[in-house]
């Protein structure tokens, strides 16, 4: 009896399984097809604006490839390896000096205790209620009464400027840290200084990593506030999200496009390997800054 | 009961802080001139000179410093800034045609510029106001060590400080600079100009805008007027799509962590890469490449005609009411793996028992979902549904990269029926310039996410009780 009980249960589980397998399968196929794409397409021969099917027609190349780094492209106005390095030195220049700040920010709030402290915090809150986009003329109007319009550098201190903002998931890192530790290097004679470095910062390696990538991903992804302070003529100084983003306008579509679903695979490479291999970090970061309730 | 009371009685504080800090700010600045001697007195006015002659020598210098460039900076443009703010601005450029000779333009006010430094040198008086008191109460206390014969604190010991008690000020300086600069500043100009008629007709320099009050607001929420009638339809799909949007993320993101944290299901580590690749490619590859399969000649198209399913193209993008469903469901590519991750973590941390009474109660696994799963799932991610719900009123890039807010709509103003208010507001500010009504929209987003976060930090445990937390 129990025993046709126990087979009956584990028929079921092996059938719940089963399904579980096919759904999993089914929906990581759903969630490819768009990535297999565009790879594929970024190999194909003639493709002329969007093609219309998702195999190749007219057999495979490298020509797509090559267009991005041959004369004729840079002649065209996308200088794509032009680009790539433009956003490879704003990514590196503005990912040390934000996560410099947002650690600075995080420590500061969460183990000093001053009287501004608690309306810093809530004037962070506020000022994080605003859309980012409202701020963009304004933006753009200082950087040009400063003169840095069209420059990488005003794109350095934007992507920059207000990450002092996004404390949240370090600051909820380092409370976690147990606060006797501190107490005993103070009680040896450390000051706070060297507490945060010689102590909390070691200590801090996920949170580190996380603030790290995801300050160093930012500049990739934008092309926002590039296209604002990058005036219409300042091609050279473009990144390559912005770049790839003219590639398909409406006037460049039919000709570009090939050329965009290259770049495009050269963009995300990098950094999709950055990400998974960094994805423990992240995936830390994001559950622990959200889920403390 | 008790509770709700306690935080009504801190949120009441928030201005009534102010102005108890104010007060007794000013009774310091009053009590010290009394108490204080020559030297105190005279920092008054020359700052810093309490601590010049008692020999903090850089401490003084630097005070002083503070003052003489404040000085020159009102004398020389600061005071003109401030009093520009009440007109914005009188004169018009015009074209001076004298016959005979070559047409000149003469120069008139830039509205837009007037505001902006107006509104950097209140942002400067408020520093050198609270440099001021700063100096005051080092003056005082410079003057206290010395009446106690304690020797006053040199340069070098004071400047360990900053590494130590006053740490804090060292870490904050730079942050705090930066987001004056790039955050406050521009938001203030922001929040300023949607009280203005900064709008496509008052372009400065070749006109000039004024203060107008509530008209834009009034424009927004008029019942007639294409303006009105573009921004209520567009906040009325605003919170359809928050909404839409955040279940289905949330709830279908939970069933795919489910089935990935599943007993016996192996290659776990394999199907959460799968799903986080859509998370780590950038969204403009990743939605631009969507838009491009949607088109109503792209490959889905092409694919379902050739297997003869649709005779004509699916719009899928072209039609009000197939684009946002297009937009939903593209919005489940990009966000389920998210909130996948988050509940995943979750999940882990439900306490077997319950699972196992279940189980001996004989609950279906539908049943065991609905009373146990989500339940504690919904308890711990509460704040978490917030947060994304005021980010999906803010999901700028799945509209703008995949629709551009389209098909656009003839009676609406500068707007798509797939617009979002922050779309509608970026397309003000970027085709049309009329950045009062853009600016307006940002303080109604504002005004519905604070309310919101409002709502969701103020009840929950971690805000209240921070430091037992800890």
């Amino acid at each position: 009896m129990s025993g046709q009980a126990s087979a009956r249960a584990k028929g079921r589980a092996v059938a719940g399984n089963t399904l579980a397998y096919v759904l999993l399968a089914v929906l990581c196929l759903i969630w490819l097809i768009p990535i297999v794409w565009i790879i594929v397409i970024s190999f194909s021969k003639g493709v002329a604006g969007v093609p219309n099917y998702f195999w190749p027609k007219y057999g495979l190349t490298f020509q797509n490839y090559t267009n991005l780094f041959s004369n004729a492209g840079i002649k065209s106005g996308f200088y794509f390896p032009r680009w790539f390095l433009n956003t490879l030195l704003v990514a590196i220049c503005s990912c040390a000096l934000s996560t410099v700040l947002v650690l600075s920010v995080a420590y500061a709030l969460s183990r000093m205790r001053f009287h501004m402290r608690k309306p810093l915090m809530n004037v962070a809150l506020v000022l994080g209620m605003f859309p980012g986009f409202m701020s963009m003329i304004a933006v753009y109007y200082i950087l040009k009464a400063f003169d840095l319009t069209n420059t990488l550098f005003a794109l350095i201190l934007v992507y920059a400027g207000g990450a002092g903002l996004g404390f949240y998931v370090a600051k909820g890192f380092f409370d976690a840290v147990p606060k006797e530790m501190d107490e005993a290097a103070m009680i040896d004679g450390a000051t706070r200084a060297q507490i945060f470095w010689r102590i909390t910062v070691p200590l801090s390696k996920p949170v580190i990593v996380y603030t790290i990538l995801t300050s160093f991903l930012a500049p990739w992804a934008d092309f926002i506030f590039v296209n604002m302070i990058m005036g219409p003529t300042a091609y050279k100084n473009y990144t390559v999200a912005l770049g790839l983003f003219r590639m398909i306008d409406r006037e460049h579509i039919t000709t570009y496009f090939s050329m965009f679903t290259a770049g495009a695979v050269l963009v995300s490479i990098p950094i999709v390997a950055l990400f998974i291999s960094m994805q423990r970090f992240y995936i830390e970061g994001i559950t622990g800054g959200s889920v403390k309730g | 009961m008790e509770e709700k009371k306690a935080s009504r009685r801190t949120e009441r504080s928030g201005l009534a802080n102010v102005l108890v800090t104010l007060r007794t700010q000013l009774t310091f600045l009053v009590s010290s001139f009394r108490k204080g001697d020559g030297r105190t007195r005279l920092s008054y006015v020359f700052m810093g000179f309490s601590n010049l002659a008692r020999g903090q020598v850089a401490k003084g210098i630097y005070y002083l410093v503070c003052e003489l460039l404040f000085v020159a900076y009102m004398v020389t443009s600061g005071a003109r800034s401030v009093a520009g703010l009440r007109t914005l601005g009188t004169q018009t450029q015009h074209i001076e045609a004298i016959p005979g000779q070559v047409p000149k333009l003469i120069p008139g006010d830039n509205s837009m510029l007037m505001l902006l430094y107006g509104v950097a040198a209140i942002l400067l008086v408020v520093w050198f106001i609270a440099t001021y008191f700063w100096n005051v109460s080092s003056a005082v206390r410079a003057q206290e060590f010395q009446q106690q014969g304690k020797p006053l604190p040199n340069f070098r010991t004071e400047a360990r400080e900053y590494l130590d008690a006053k740490f804090h000020a060292t870490l904050l300086f730079l942050p705090v600079t930066g987001v004056l600069l790039f955050t406050v500043l521009p938001l203030l100009f922001m929040i300023l100009i949607a009280f203005t008629n900064y709008d496509s007709s008052h372009q400065p320099p070749g006109s000039l805008f004024h203060w107008t009050g509530l008209y834009s607001f009034k424009g927004l929420f008029s019942n007639s007027g294409v303006l009105g009638g573009t921004f209520w339809p567009v906040l009325g799909w605003t919170l359809t799509w928050a909404v839409v949007a955040t279940v289905s993320n949330y709830v279908l993101g939970m069933l795919l962590a489910i089935l990935i944290n599943k007993k016996g299901i192996k290659f776990k580590g394999f199907f959460r890469t799968v799903f986080v690749l859509s998370i780590a490619i950038p969204q403009f590859v990743s939605l631009l490449i969507m838009r491009n399969m949607l088109d109503d000649f792209g490959p889905i198209n092409g694919v379902l005609q050739q297997w003869g399913l649709v005779s004509k193209f699916v719009p899928f993008l072209t039609n009000a009411t197939f684009a946002r469903l297009s937009v939903l469901v593209v919005n489940l590519w990009v966000g389920i793996p998210y909130s996948m991750l988050i509940t995943s973590g979750i999940l882990i941390s439900i306490p077997k028992e319950l699972y196992e009474a279940a189980m001996i109660d004989g609950a279906s696994p539908f049943s065991m979902y609905t009373k146990i799963i989500l339940p504690f799932v919904l308890f711990v991610t509460a704040p978490y549904l917030i947060t994304q719900f005021i980010g999906n009123i803010n999901n700028f890039n799945v509209i703008y990269l995949l629709t551009g807010g389209g098909p656009n709509s003839l009676t609406y103003y500068q707007a798509g029926k797939t617009d979002l208010l922050v779309t509608w507001l970026y397309k003000l500010t970027v085709n049309t310039r009329d950045y009062s009504y853009a600016s307006a929209i940002g303080i109604c987003v504002f005004i519905i996410s604070g309310v919101l976060s409002l709502i969701a930090y103020r009840n929950t445990k971690s805000y209240k009780n921070e430091e037992t937390f800890q």
